[in-house]
Order: C-alpha cells, then structure tokens, then sequence
C-alpha cells in the first residue's frame, strides 16, 4: 500500500470492530441504551464506513459548503523566526462556528437523520460543541436540546447566546460543579429516557462504543488535509504534531493519519490547572490532565484514564479552559499513550494564558484557550521538537475573551495587555 | 436456589433500596432496618459513586448525601457486617466502583469482601451483558449473584444475552429512563413481564413503583417481586431536610414498606390462575 493510500480515509473499512483499544473501551451503559448503540454502530457501519446512500459524499459536500473546508495550514512566521524552527498552524479556528467541533456535529446530526431519528440531545462543556451542535441542527432542521453546567453556563455567555440564535434550548445542569462531567451524566439521562427518537451527538472521543471510533473518524478530515498540506507546503511529513487534549477529539482528528508515520511524533498537550497534584482532602484534581496523572477506570461508557481517587469516586477537574475541564479521555488517546506512540505532556493555567496573548500578537491569531496549551508546550519545549512543527489551532478565543480578561488582571500576566481599565465591561 | 431466589419462592418478593450511608452511617442503619420490619424480603443497599448515570434526581441526591458523610466501599462493607437483618442483601453501584477495589484491578477482590461481610449479590446498572463476564466468573467463584436490569428496549437476542449471565433474579425496568417515582405504572411493564415469562428467573419490576396500589398492579400483571428505590429514598430525604428524629423517620419508612408489601401481597391474590403449562 502506498502512503497515500494508508492516508486515503475511511471508505475501505467496513467493520466497527469491537470498540476495544486494547484494554480500553468498549461499552458500560445502562441497559436500556444498549439497542440505540447497536442501532447506532449498525448505522456507522453503513453510512459512515460503508457509504451507503451517498453519506460519505454529502457529509463532504456539506462540509465544504457549510463549513468551510479545507481549512489552510499557514506557516507562522513570527513564531518561525522566535523557535528557529519551522512552525505550522492547522487552522480549525477558520471553520464555521469558530472550532473543529463542526465536523463531528455536522457528521452526527447528518447521521441521526439518515437513522430516521427525530430530536437531538448533546452536552457542552465551554459551548463549542454545543454551538456546533445548535448549528448543524439548525441547518439540517432537527429540534436540539444542549445541556450545559451552570457553572460553565456563567463562563461562556457568548456560546450559550449562540446556541439559543440558532434555535436551540438549553438546559443548566446544576448538579456537582456544574462543568463538563455533570453535563455528560445529565445528558445520558435524557437519552436513556428519550432513546428511541432522540440521538446524543457525543463532543468528542469518549463514551460508549461507537462514539469514540466515530467522533474521530468525523474530526480525520484535520490530518487528513494537514498531511497532504504540510507535503504540499514543506515538501515533507513534520517532525511533531501537537493537540490539546481535553476529551481528546481535535487530538485525535490532528493525530490519526500521522499515527502510522512513525517519525512524527505526536504530542497531546493537557491542561496542567494550578497544579499536578490531587488536594485528597477536597477531592479536587487541580487539573485536567488524565493522560499524564490518571489511572484506568470506567466512566461514561468505556474504560479509560480517568481522574480519581483511590476509592475509584471520580474527582472534580480544574482548567481556566472549561474545553478542557474534564476528568476523562478518549479510549483510543489513553491506548496510543500506553503503546508509547502519543506523548502527553501538561501545560499549566499561567503559561497558557501567556500563550494566548503570545499567539494574539505576535500572528493575529486569538486562540481558543484550549488551543493555548499547545502553544505554552510550543513555546516551552521548541528546541526538542524537531525542524517541522503542526500545531492544531482546534478553536478560536472569542467565547474566552471575558475569562481571559479576569484572568490577566487576577494574575499579572507578563506579556498581556493592561486590561485592568477595561476589567468586566466587554 | 441461592438466597436470592429463595427469597422469591413463597409469594411476591418485595424488594425496597436505599443508598447506604444516607444521610449518614447510624441513621442509615435504623434506616435499613425498618425496611425488614415492613416485611422487606430482600433489600438493595446502594452504594454511592459520584456519576450515578441512571439514577434520577431523587437518587442522585442521596448520593450526594452520602459521599459528603463519607461513604466509601470499605464503610459500605463494615455497614453489611453492622446490619441487624435477617433477609439476603443485593448491592447496587456502578462498574468503576467494583473494579478499583483491593490491590488487583478487576472485580474480584470486590466480590471476594463482599462475600465475606454476608452479601448475595449484586446489581451493576452500567454493566451490560457484554462486559460481565470478569464480575460473573467472580460471583460464580464465591458463590454471589448478578442480577441484571431488563429494559423495554431490550430485544429477544438481547434477552439471551442477558439471561445467560443473570442469576437470583431479573431487573425489569418498568419504563424507560432512569430511576424515580412515578403516578402511574408504565403500561409497558406487562408487555415486558409477557416476554419473559419463559425465563427460568424470578421477575421483580422496579423504576417508578411509589405505592401499595401500584405495587399491587404489577404483581398481578405478573411480576414475582417490586423493587422500590426513589419513593423510599424520598422519606429520607424529607426527613432529612426537616431535621427529623431518626426515629420518625424510620416509623414513615416501616409505615410505606407495609403499604408497599401488602400492595403485592393483594396483587398475588387477585392473579388470575395462570394455565398450566402442558409439554409438547
């Protein structure tokens, strides 16, 4: 097979497979959701793997025109010259919503109609997802309802905005902190109550399988455009990837087609919070880094690393990202990690918040503040990396901009802008 | 016949839940042990995880309650040994819960204590047949039982599945979504005791089932045993908020126990005889 053809997609595989990534994934649902996941794995393999009905080709075509594919990759040149090293931008920023969640939403809302399926459910956590959820459901005329925590609700008014435009509701979870992981239960509450009309459009590479094969074969189009770019742009493959990895779906839609090129190396840049330690007595991982310091457990439907305590309790998650705020991650992700193929490495609060201002000055680009991880490892470790770098730019900043603006002035950020004169009155 | 499926064996079994630890250790006990007094023939203890998936609002507050008093499974255990209560005890929590137990991951060293404090067995809502292979084998080596939950979407091929790893008693879930209590039974509850009235298990129905009356519809559409979890949780979780003595609110819990036993107690006797079965 030649290199192309390893890179070409997913229309020669016909089988779901197991949903096993070695020890990791699988399906720990209730049972009554257990026929829709049959149904759903039935539906991937059809229209997703197997093209029926032209799927493929409308999920492309839609992709093109609603979203805005291909996105570029453009070479950073200031921040070529600052690392001496060549450094590559994958522009997810670019597609519409403002994130690579679009592709994974338009690919399960497009899905859900070809199953007949006739409402849509879906959790968020900063509201990108839930915002490309709204969007595609919008666009494709199916009633949507996004469950989001209160605590996430107050974090991101800009997204929860967005969603209602476009014709959604959405809900507040008020449960637990009120962030990513209350939202996925609650959410999985309404589908196990709604299952034979309604579809969950899962936000990234977790839970039950299909979803996690799925969602990244719907988020593929990232490497599968950044390769044939960086080609095309470099005249060769890179030398590292890097992603930021909260649930893991820009990862592994920026990873997939690199992951048989054994000399890129892949990294998977996660929120280090405040700190890498768990506090045992509040049962708080200042953190969200469940690559780097979790352990194997169950949760949300498939097993996987996970942030807990000795007693397996899931435990509270921290990022100034509420993209990353999460105490799971993808199956697929934590199985690369242990076979030596993904490195994770973490990223803490400050040096993504200098990093956001870093890439806003010096590119023009104002980066989700999940994608700021990235850029805080870029700008931390450019030397080890190689001549060739792809940094996936997974979302842009807008829906960050008032945290942000709290955050600099709470923390003095060295290279930010004097907000204080303009702190709350965006 | 385990404990379980004696425990069906004579008339409708009633099988109340509480999540251990609710509002706290002591109280949970007096609370556990009312039930038994209302004529409990099997009791669910619930044991708090922090994303209970299938649970609704009700439930999940209890476990709220508990985890902040400090439940863990090693309490969990202690609280099975402390019980002073002569029916079979069924434990009820999420897979990751039964995996990280003891030093070796897996569900063994779980079932193996679980043993030991005198347990029967175990209800897991997040682990479907396809997964229970590992918790099975354990509870086939210490001789426990794995109930498993049947819902109105499982289908034939599922049922098969299911069964083959199910031992002590069926879970029929009445309705679906999660747990709570309702006004009014499903009507799909009888369309789902009809298929499986050829499984060689008892069948008790649960999700939604508040009261006497209630309880008395399902068994005569049926059902060997009512499971009832929300309605029960919701006397503790009054008394709770109101600051009542233990006591009283033991008295409500033996008080609606009563109701709901002699609710399937009248469901049996009004059962229309079922025709003999006659082999071909």
């Amino acid at each position: 097979m030649s290199e192309g053809d390893a890179a070409k997609g997913v229309e020669d595989r016909t089988d779901a497979g197991d949903g096993k990534f070695g020890e990791y994934g699988g399906r720990y649902v209730p049972e009554a959701l257990m026929p829709a996941i049959e149904e759903l794995t039935d539906a991937y393999e059809r229209y997703v793997l197997g093209n029926e009905d032209g799927f493929v080709d409308e999920f492309r075509r839609r992709l093109a025109e609603f979203g805005g594919r291909p996105t570029p990759l453009q070479r950073a040149d200031r921040l070529s010259e600052r690392y001496g090293t060549e450094v590559y931008l994958k522009r997810e920023d670019l597609v519409h919503g403002g994130a690579h969640k679009l592709n994974n939403a338009l690919g399960q809302v497009l899905l859900a109609k070809y199953m007949g399926k006739e409402r849509i459910v879906a959790e968020t956590g900063a509201g990108q997802h839930g915002t490309a959820t709204a969007m595609a459901a919008a666009h494709l005329g199916m009633p949507c309802e996004v469950y989001m925590g209160e605590r996430d609700i107050n974090r991101q008014r800009p997204n929860v905005f967005r969603m209602r435009i476009n014709g959604a509701a959405v809900t507040p979870v008020t449960t637990g902190r009120g962030t990513l992981k209350e939202a996925i239960s609650e959410t999985m509450r309404d589908w196990a109550s709604n299952v034979e009309d309604t579809h969950y459009v899962i936000g990234s590479v977790v839970g039950p399988h299909p979803f996690p094969r799925m969602v990244r074969d719907f988020q593929a189009v990232i490497s599968e455009e950044a390769r044939e770019q960086i080609r095309e742009g470099a005249g060769r493959l890179p030398d590292a990837v890097l992603a930021c990895a909260g649930g893991g779906s820009n990862t592994m839609g920026a990873f997939h087609r690199f992951v048989p090129d054994e000399d890129v190396d892949l990294y998977a840049v996660e929120a280090g919070g405040s700190s890498l330690e768990v506090d045992e007595r509040t049962g708080v991982a200042p953190n969200s880094a469940s690559l780097t310091t979790g352990s194997e457990g169950v949760l949300h439907g498939s097993r996987t690393k996970l942030l807990q305590d000795g007693h397996g309790q899931i435990v509270e998650s921290h990022s100034i990202s509420s993209g990353l705020d999460y105490a799971g991650v993808g199956p697929e992700l934590a199985h690369l990690v242990d076979e030596g193929r993904v490195t994770p490495v973490a990223v803490d609060d400050d040096a993504a918040l200098a990093a956001f201002h870093r890439l806003s000055q010096e590119e023009g680009i104002i980066p989700a503040l999940e994608t700021a991880h990235a850029f805080g490892y870029l700008h931390e470790h450019h030397a080890g990396l190689g001549g060739v770098v792809v940094v996936n730019v997974s979302g842009r900043g807008d829906k960050d901009l008032e945290s942000v603006v709290e955050e600099t002035d709470a923390r003095g950020t060295p290279n930010a802008p004097d907000m204080s004169a303009f702190g709350g009155g965006l | 016949m385990s404990d379980l499926s004696t425990a069906f064996a004579d008339g409708p079994a009633f099988v109340p839940y509480l999540a251990v630890g609710d509002p706290d250790y002591e109280s949970s006990l007096a609370y556990v042990e009312a039930l038994e007094r209302g004529g409990a023939d099997v009791v669910e203890l619930g044991l708090p995880f922090s994303e209970p998936i299938a649970e609704g609002p009700t439930i999940q507050e209890a476990v709220v309650r508990s985890l902040e008093a400090g439940t863990t499974p090693d309490l969990f255990f202690e609280f099975v040994g402390d019980l002073e209560v002569d029916v079979p005890l069924v434990c009820m929590t999420y897979y990751n819960l039964v995996y990280q137990y003891g030093e070796e991951r897996g569900p063994r060293p779980f079932v193996e204590k679980a043993a030991e404090v005198g347990l029967s067995g175990f209800v897991v809502p997040d682990l479907p047949a396809e997964e229970a292979g590992p918790l099975r084998a354990a509870c086939d080596e210490f001789g426990l039982d794995l109930v498993s939950i049947v819902a109105p979407t499982t289908d034939e091929e599922r049922l098969g599945k299911l069964v083959s790893v199910s031992s002590g008693y069926l879970y029929v879930q009445a309705r679906l979504g999660v747990t709570g209590a309702q006004s009014s039974v499903s009507d799909r509850t009888a369309a789902s005791l009809d298929r499986l009235s050829d499984v060689d298990l008892p069948k008790a129905v649960g999700f939604g089932i508040s009261s006497g009356e209630q309880a008395a519809t399902v068994v005569e559409a049926g059902a060997d045993g009512v499971i009832v979890g929300s309605a029960l949780v919701d006397v503790v979780g009054e008394g709770y908020r109101n600051d009542d003595p233990v006591a009283d609110v033991a008295d409500r819990l033996e008080s609606l126990a009563r109701e709901l036993n002699a609710g399937a107690e009248r469901g049996y006797s009004q059962r229309a005889p079922r025709p003999e079965r006659t082999s071909e």
